[in-house]
């Protein structure tokens, strides 16, 4: 059993250039033994390239890989201690489902007996019993993908890879894959190292995520302080919905601070930022985090002075546009100033969405621990 | 108007499918038709020939002078179809895994003596195979090399470099038929090859196989529709082979398509040689039932 507190895999200055291309750029990263770790970015951020020199697919330009304190140069996929899930499942067509669970045991010479058994087991784990004799064609995209699984599981690996494991599931089976993905991972504590474009796949599954901008660590943090406390722009636009407004920082001191936003007004927190005065920052406001109130009624400024103390956190505006969601519904908002604002609003009970509707005049106000301060 | 169902649309399929059904019909149907009509008449005179529904051809076709020839170039071709694949596989297996900015280059290779007439290409074999020609050549310049060295350390010089025979023999026919033939077993091959998924190899190597375990359980069983498809359009023309045999063969190498040949023109015996060329064409028949019949087998394959 790894060492918990010994990073299983450790990714040291590691650069990946294909030809002027530079697809991984001078990355640093410790992967916790037994933790599910999430490689989160857009298409051609780098993120598959990472995977893939664990793997052993590619090679680092520069830098080094450690597995389990082991350096990785040199050595080949096949002699790896991980495993990979493919994106395209990559399960073997012309052997059955017990077939394909037992190659990687046939090519390392386990034995007959002990290999069924695995096998059965591994299959049991992925709720496919009952499949070994079937051929990958007779079967659904789920259950290749469990196949898929079942094949690197059975391995034993110290590290199992999986490369945009739910991104050809349709909507409902991908939300049952991440709960059964994450629920898989307790039940056998192997470590996990997904890669994936979803938010919503990686907010859920995730005990850590890294987001990758562009080759570079755009932040590494747990999934809730990755929502709610984004490191910079990138973070927290990629990650969710985020109404984002340029200013200057006009107050900052231990325990509140101030940004002048042209178009939105000043914007109170309840805490310091420690940036310099006067400073070009950007505010983040996410949609769900703004509340709605028809005009002229006091409640709302009684609520802004209630949440930010030191001065109303409130806009005015006309709704230019809104979604219907079911769960919540989106407003286009046009703010007096000038710029756009998203709102989001839970529809509470069934009618809640009649409050408002196009072009009513609305005022908003938000908490003074809601809006994030960036300095980049 | 789609054109998807030609039950649907009858007539303007006839337009477009019928001058090519005509013209195969023509000149292909018609002219076997009486080739096979042939072999089962006898001649009467110098140039007429009656169709009397004889067998007697087919009876001589089947004593053993005919059969042993027949059955020496079955083996010939299936040998060269052998060294095809295994000189082509690898082959196909490079222009595959060749980076996007070579393989059409790789490709071309493959193809372009497709470009260049059959009989240059023999020719130009044979002044290299031949006993002044540049394989001769180079093989008496390793000799004599040999024989120098050896006197340098003060052994006896070699005897001198006498020409190897390497043209108008059997081993020249199987060079010269697997020269010609390759590019036929290399497509099929590559094309095979192309449509594999590039992760089915990669997840073999992630599962702890190497790179021969590999080829052999992943990437030939999956490859091998194309195998088998290389082997038939290989096999096929060169159990018909004609020209190789006749240009760089001795007078053992003959192959059944040089005795066919033989019975046209210089014996003036054209229900014997439609047999004979029957013989063939039965022959192939039952190679393309064999393929045709496996093709269907496959679907109950799936154990």
């Amino acid at each position: 059993m790894p060492d918990p507190a010994q990073p299983i895999i450790q990714i040291r200055n590691v650069t990946k250039r294909f030809g002027k291309v530079t697809a991984v750029d001078n990355v640093s990263l410790d992967i916790l033994a037994g933790e599910f770790f999430v490689l989160l970015g857009p298409s051609g951020c780098g993120k598959t390239t990472l995977l893939r020199m664990i793997a052993g697919f590619e090679l680092p330009t520069e830098g080094q890989i450690l597995i389990d304190g082991q350096d990785m140069a040199g050595i080949p996929p096949n002699k790896r201690p991980v495993n990979m899930v493919f994106q395209s499942y990559a399960v073997f067509p012309h052997m059955s489902v017990a077939d394909n669970v037992g190659y990687g045991l046939k090519i390392a010479g386990t034995g007959r007996a002990e290999r069924d058994e695995r096998v059965r087991e591994a299959l049991e784990l992925v709720k496919l019993h009952g499949f070994a004799d079937r051929m990958p064609d007779q079967m659904s995209g789920g259950q290749r993908q469990r196949v898929a699984l079942a094949r690197s599981l059975v391995m034993r690996p110290k590290v199992l890879l999986l490369d945009e494991p739910l991104s050809a599931l349709d909507a409902k089976l991908r939300a049952q894959m991440q709960f059964e993905l994450s629920e898989l991972q307790d039940q056998v504590g192997i470590t996990f190292v997904t890669v994936t474009h979803d938010q919503d796949e990686a907010l859920s599954m995730a005990g850590r995520i890294a987001v990758i901008n562009k080759g570079e660590v755009a932040q590494l943090a747990a999934p809730s302080d990755l929502y709610e406390y984004p490191a910079n722009r990138f973070v927290a636009d990629f990650v969710g919905s985020v109404n984002l407004f340029e200013g200057k920082l006009t107050l900052d001191e231990a325990d509140k601070a101030a940004v002048d936003c042209p178009g939105l007004g000043r914007v109170y927190l309840n805490h310091g930022v420690t940036g310099p005065h006067g400073a070009d920052v950007w505010i983040a406001l996410r949609p769900e985090k703004i509340y709605l109130h028809v005009p002229g009624e006091g409640k709302a400024i009684r609520a802004a002075a209630q949440d930010a103390p030191d001065g109303y956190n409130l806009a005015r505006g006309q709704i230019k546009g809104m979604s219907y969601l079911g769960d919540i519904t989106l407003y286009e908002i046009k703010l007096d100033g000038g710029p756009m604002i998203r709102v989001s609003r839970p529809n509470l009970s069934r009618r809640d969405q009649e409050h408002f509707t196009w072009d009513d005049r609305v005022s908003m106000h938000w908490r003074a621990d809601s809006p994030v301060v960036l300095l980049n | 108007m789609s054109l998807q169902n030609w039950q649907e649309h009858k007539r303007p399929f006839a337009a477009i499918a019928g001058a090519p059904i005509l013209w195969l019909a023509l000149f292909f149907i018609v002219p076997m038709a009486i080739v096979w009509a042939y072999s089962f008449g006898e001649n009467s005179g110098a140039a007429d020939i009656v169709i009397s529904g004889t067998l007697h051809n087919y009876k001589r076709a089947i004593e053993a002078l005919y059969l042993s020839i027949f059955f020496k170039s079955l083996a010939v071709a299936a040998l060269v179809t052998l060294i095809c694949l295994i000189v082509g596989f690898p082959v196909a297996m490079a222009i595959t895994f060749a980076s996007d900015k070579w393989r059409p280059w790789l490709l071309l290779g493959v193809m372009l003596p497709f470009w260049t007439n059959l009989l240059i290409r023999t020719y130009a074999l044979m002044t290299v195979l031949g006993g002044n020609g540049y394989a001769n050549k180079a093989l008496g310049a390793l000799w004599g090399s040999a024989s120098w060295l050896r006197t340098l350390v003060g052994l006896q010089p070699l005897e001198v470099w006498t020409p190897v025979q390497l043209l108008y023999n059997n081993f020249a026919v199987v060079l010269g038929l697997v020269y010609v033939h390759l590019p036929f077993m290399v497509l099929p091959l590559y094309s095979a090859l192309d449509r594999l998924d590039r992760s089915l190899i990669e997840a073999s190597l992630d599962l702890g196989a190497g790179h021969l375990r590999t080829l052999s359980r992943i990437v030939m069983p999956l490859a091998a529709p194309g195998i088998f498809a290389g082997i038939m359009i290989t096999l096929i023309p060169a159990l018909g082979a004609y020209l190789t045999p006749d240009l760089m063969g001795g007078t053992d190498s003959q192959m059944i398509a040089n005795v066919i040949e033989r019975q046209f023109k210089r014996a003036n015996d054209w229900p014997f040689g439609a047999a004979l060329s029957f013989m063939l064409i039965y022959a192939m028949f039952a190679l393309v039932a064999l393929q045709s019949l496996r093709g269907r087998r496959k679907p109950a394959q799936v154990h």
